[in-house]
């Protein structure tokens, strides 16, 4: 129903300005990009159209329809493993008496800090050609399926976990209340409450798993031997074969797994919304002697294997020469010795990751208040709102090769960004922006919707109380979500591995590009790098969280 | 003088109407409470008048100038929401000088205001608190200082007691209308509590669906209701059905009543006979007296300063009331269950609504 045709104040005007300004920069980030890629898949090597020729070619060439095959394959196998895995951690995490749980958490979380291609390095030490472990396979090798299978796991474990562990965390213990007074056996409430309960969670984990291994190019490339799989056939395309068009028809063939995955997540999360209820009554969880036994037995050698990948991974950064001369040495952190760039590199992603963490947010953050809080104006809105929705559903290397595509096109006045530090970080912020705008909207909803019309009536500019108040309240989130980008920026590979030029080559790229040429060392301590500074990093958040920001906003306190 | 006038105001929601065609005038320094159940569509209104929501259609003159078309920050008004929406990262004396601080006023001067309006809400101390160290009645109250600090000539309040306990509401009443008169501030006051509207304003506007039912003072309000749904909402009023015999009489139960002289309704119609319990007359009866009936107490329940008591006529036993009869009353003439008494109708006291 169009209501009276209000006029504008200046808070309007600026806001509006405000959206379509962000508007047209996450057009520049994402749309445009992607709308390259496309195009240039029906484009032969000289921009010529050519229809559907490059999909008709992908698609009778055994060799690279294959490795769709193979991702699948991969992914399928994967899932399967990660998230039962990942949902009994979870439960012992939520539901049981785990003595060190915050330990156990931690743990589960180490992954998130390392590029993917740390567990692969690790697993060529334990098990590859001068593995410690490779009489264990018999004759078989851990290159290929199985090595990134094992890998994948590894890496894909924290984002499961973490998803689960706010399922089972908000169950209603009136349910289980419920179901006890009726005399439902332990097995039976399980399976009529429990799983129900966590049924969209498995779900979302599923498919986030599912779309990580598809999308994932570190480990394929450390410990895929002879097993191609989409995301490494994207890198061989571009950069081995230099085969733009091909490249970009098999980015789309990566994307559309994506796509359709984040699709059926949205859909099944909006279900969710009306399942939980405002008066449920939050579970706690009481001592069972046995059950708790087995639960803090199982997380142990889970926390157990994660760390043995870890600690491998800085045990090789360590060694002389695996696995002939094992005493230690800090040799292998010279990278000058394997890489021209040798500790530039490092300090590029620490640059980049800053400047991501930091334009990212004020970004991510105003932007999701200028969506939320802008009056009218419904379809603009919509169209940031599905803007900043996009980048989830996008794999990091098909976003990289579309800006190859959009930046580096002949006449684009944007061209100037190509292989600077600011395209890097521009890529970067882009990559990861979804997660920012979900943070900051849910932070911004929680907060008084009435503040805007407060300062509506006292005169005041809109942007004054955004710097005066929503944002010094919406603080922790913002904090989350630069460390969210920091540590994404730093360990992210996919992405960048098209868009680096020499001298801002960043350190996860480094790591692959040692590792390619042979020194497994040099690039496993380079991985250890990257965990310790995002690691810190977020051991300081989180202190700071505790203490600092504690006493900074003393009106938190009653 | 008019300081408020609405016309034809409508909001809405798709299919659904929220407001349908209000019109409305208020005058300069008056306190009008909207009162109505839960939905009826009073802070549709009370944020159409702001121009937080806009009307589907209709006119707002604010002072004479139209303001129908003008958003929140051009129009000339403070409001305290229920939820108060004070700033938590703000002590209360910057929450308070927020309005005052974008108007580029000296800073001694801003705090000199701060002061005085501390003081005029009665937390003269609060200044360097932040407001989750203050009681909700507490924090209400610097709502309104806030809400006056920038001397807005339209105060709109939305629920502004609700979320508080009894006792704190009951002062926190007399505060507002005390301080509302003082400053001569035109106020509109949203409430669906029936007493707050009847204590504090000088006008109510009973609402329901989205249509104004009824506007007039609280004694007219109550005295006079003009549509059954008035006399239900406000205060205790007894229904008895029957059927309008002549425009002075209503048959109830085989009895005939007097009542006030309706012209608006056909004579066989059915209608409801309306008193209320504190109406209904028990002693000093003169002999020759209108409607008086033979009555059993049937129940009696203690509300405290009165009791509640239930009757039944001994003539028609479908004519059944209740009554509000004082302890001093029910001491004197030795009421208890089942006591017969004679108990009188007064026809200036009864209201008659169609069926
Ligand atoms: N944004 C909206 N979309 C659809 N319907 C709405 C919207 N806002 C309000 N309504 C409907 O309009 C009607 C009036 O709402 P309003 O908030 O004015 O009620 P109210 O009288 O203030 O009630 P309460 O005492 O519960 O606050 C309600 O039926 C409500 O459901
Ligand atoms: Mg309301």
């Amino acid at each position: 129903m169009p209501s009276v045709k209000v006029g504008l104040s200046r808070d309007d005007l600026v806001m509006r300005a405000g959206v379509v300004l962000l508007a047209g920069l996450l057009l520049v980030m994402v749309g445009l990009p992607l709308w390259s890629l496309l195009a240039k898949g029906f484009q032969d090597q000289d921009g010529r159209f050519v229809g559907l020729t490059n999909y008709v070619s992908y698609f009778s060439t055994p060799a690279l329809f294959n490795s769709a095959l193979n991702s699948l394959h991969v992914a399928a196998v994967s899932t399967v493993i990660v998230v039962p895995l990942a949902f009994l951690y979870a439960y012992a995490l939520t539901r049981t008496v785990l003595p060190l749980r915050w330990l156990f958490q931690g743990i589960s979380l180490i992954p998130i800090f390392a590029p993917s291609l740390l567990p692969g390095l690790a697993l060529i030490y334990l098990f590859g050609t001068q593995g410690f472990f490779k009489a264990l396979l018999g004759g078989g090798s851990i290159y290929g399926f199985d090595g990134i299978v094992i890998a994948q796991v590894f890496y894909c474990f924290p984002h499961a976990t973490l998803i689960l562990v706010t399922a089972l965390a908000t169950a209603d213990a009136r349910l289980y209340e419920a179901a006890d007074a009726l005399g439902a056996s332990k097995l039976r409430v399980f399976f009529t409450v429990t799983l129900p309960g966590a049924k969209y969670g498995l779900i979302s984990a599923a498919l986030v798993v599912f779309t990580l291994v598809m999308t994932d190019f570190g480990i394929a490339k450390v410990i895929g031997g002879n097993f191609n799989v989409l995301a490494t056939d994207v890198y061989k395309q571009v950069i081995g074969q230099q085969n733009f068009s091909m490249g970009a028809v098999v980015g789309m063939v990566l994307l559309a797994p994506a796509a359709l995955a984040f699709v059926v997540d949205r859909l099944v999360q909006r279900k969710q919304v009306a399942l939980l209820t405002a008066r449920a009554v939050p579970l706690v969880p009481t001592p069972k002697p046995g059950r708790d036994f087995l639960a803090t037995l199982f997380c142990t050698v889970v926390a157990i294997g994660i760390l043995a990948i870890l600690g491998m991974a800085i045990w090789g950064s360590l060694i002389k020469y695996w696995p002939y001369n094992l005493s230690l040495t800090l040799d292998n952190y010279d990278f000058a010795k394997v890489d021209a760039n040798g500790w530039d590199s490092y300090w590029n992603s620490v640059e980049m990751a800053v400047g991501a963490a930091f334009f990212g947010t004020a970004l991510t953050f105003t932007g999701a208040w200028l969506t939320e809080k802008t009056r009218g104006f419904y379809a603009m809105r919509s169209v940031v709102q599905l803007l900043a929705f996009l980048p989830m559903a996008v794999p990091g290397l098909v976003l990289g090769l579309g800006y190859i595509f959009f930046f580096n096109a002949p006449g684009n006045p944007l061209g100037f960004l190509y292989a600077t530090m600011g395209i890097l970080m521009v890529n970067t912020v882009a990559h990861f922006y979804t997660v920012g705008h979900l943070t900051a909207t849910t932070a911004l909803k929680q907060i008084d919707p009435e503040f805007e019309s407060v300062s509506a009536s006292l005169k005041v500019p809109i942007w004054r109380t955004f710097g005066r108040v929503t944002a010094p309240i919406c603080l922790p989130s913002i904090l989350d979500i630069a460390i969210y980008l920091f540590v994404n920026a730093m360990t992210t590979v996919s992405s960048v591995i098209f868009l680096y030029a020499p001298d801002t080559k960043l350190a996860s790229v480094a790591a692959v590009n040692i590792e390619e040429a042979g020194t497994t060392a040099a690039a496993a301590a380079l991985c250890v790098v990257i965990v310790l500074t995002s690691a810190a990093v977020k051991i300081v958040h989180l202190l700071a969280d505790r203490f600092l920001l504690d006493r900074l906003q003393a009106w938190r306190r009653r | 003088m008019t300081y408020l006038e609405v016309r034809n105001l409508s909001k809405r929601y798709g299919d659904f109407t929220a407001l349908g065609d209000i019109t409305l005038d208020i005058a300069d320094g008056e306190f009008v409470c909207f009162l109505g159940p839960s939905g009826c569509g009073k802070t549709t209104l009370l944020r159409a008048i702001a121009g937080l929501d806009p009307q589907t259609s209709g006119t707002i003159r604010q002072k004479g100038r139209d303001v129908s078309a003008l958003p929140p920050a051009k129009r000339d008004f403070g409001i305290v929401f229920q939820s108060y929406a004070l700033f938590p990262n703000l002590t209360v004396a910057d929450n308070v000088g927020y309005g005052l601080v974008s108007r580029r006023e000296k800073k001694a001067a801003i705090a000199a205001r701060v002061v005085d309006l501390l003081a005029m809400v009665g937390l003269p101390d609060a200044g360097p608190k932040y407001p989750a160290q203050l009681s909700g009645g507490q924090q209400q109250r610097v709502a309104l200082a806030r809400a006056l600090a920038t001397s807005p000539g339209l105060l709109l309040l939305d629920e502004p007691l609700s979320a508080l306990d009894a006792r704190v509401r009951l002062r926190l009443r007399h505060e507002i209308k005390a301080l509302q008169r003082r400053l001569g501030v035109t106020t509109i006051m949203v409430t669906h509590d029936q007493e707050e509207a009847l204590t504090m304003a000088d006008r109510i506007v009973v609402m329901n669906h989205g249509a104004i039912e009824q506007v007039g003072a609280p004694q007219e309000i109550y005295r006079q209701p003009a549509s059954a749904f008035v006399a239900d909402f406000v205060g205790s009023m007894n229904f008895l059905p029957g059927t309008l015999m002549t425009p002075e009489k209503v048959q109830v139960g085989g009895l005939d009543l007097i009542c006030p002289r309706q012209e608006g309704l056909a004579v066989g119609h059915k209608v409801n006979l309306c008193i209320r319990p504190e109406d209904v007359r028990v002693r000093d009866l003169p002999p020759a007296i209108a409607n008086r009936l033979t009555v059993e107490v049937t129940e009696l329940d203690f509300v405290g300063a009165f009791c509640r008591a239930g009757l039944k006529s001994r003539a028609a036993a479908e004519l059944a009331l209740t009554a509000d009869f004082s302890s001093n009353l029910i001491r004197d003439l030795g009421v208890g269950l089942g006591t017969r008494l004679d108990v009188a109708l007064p026809p200036d006291r009864l209201r008659v609504f169609a069926a």
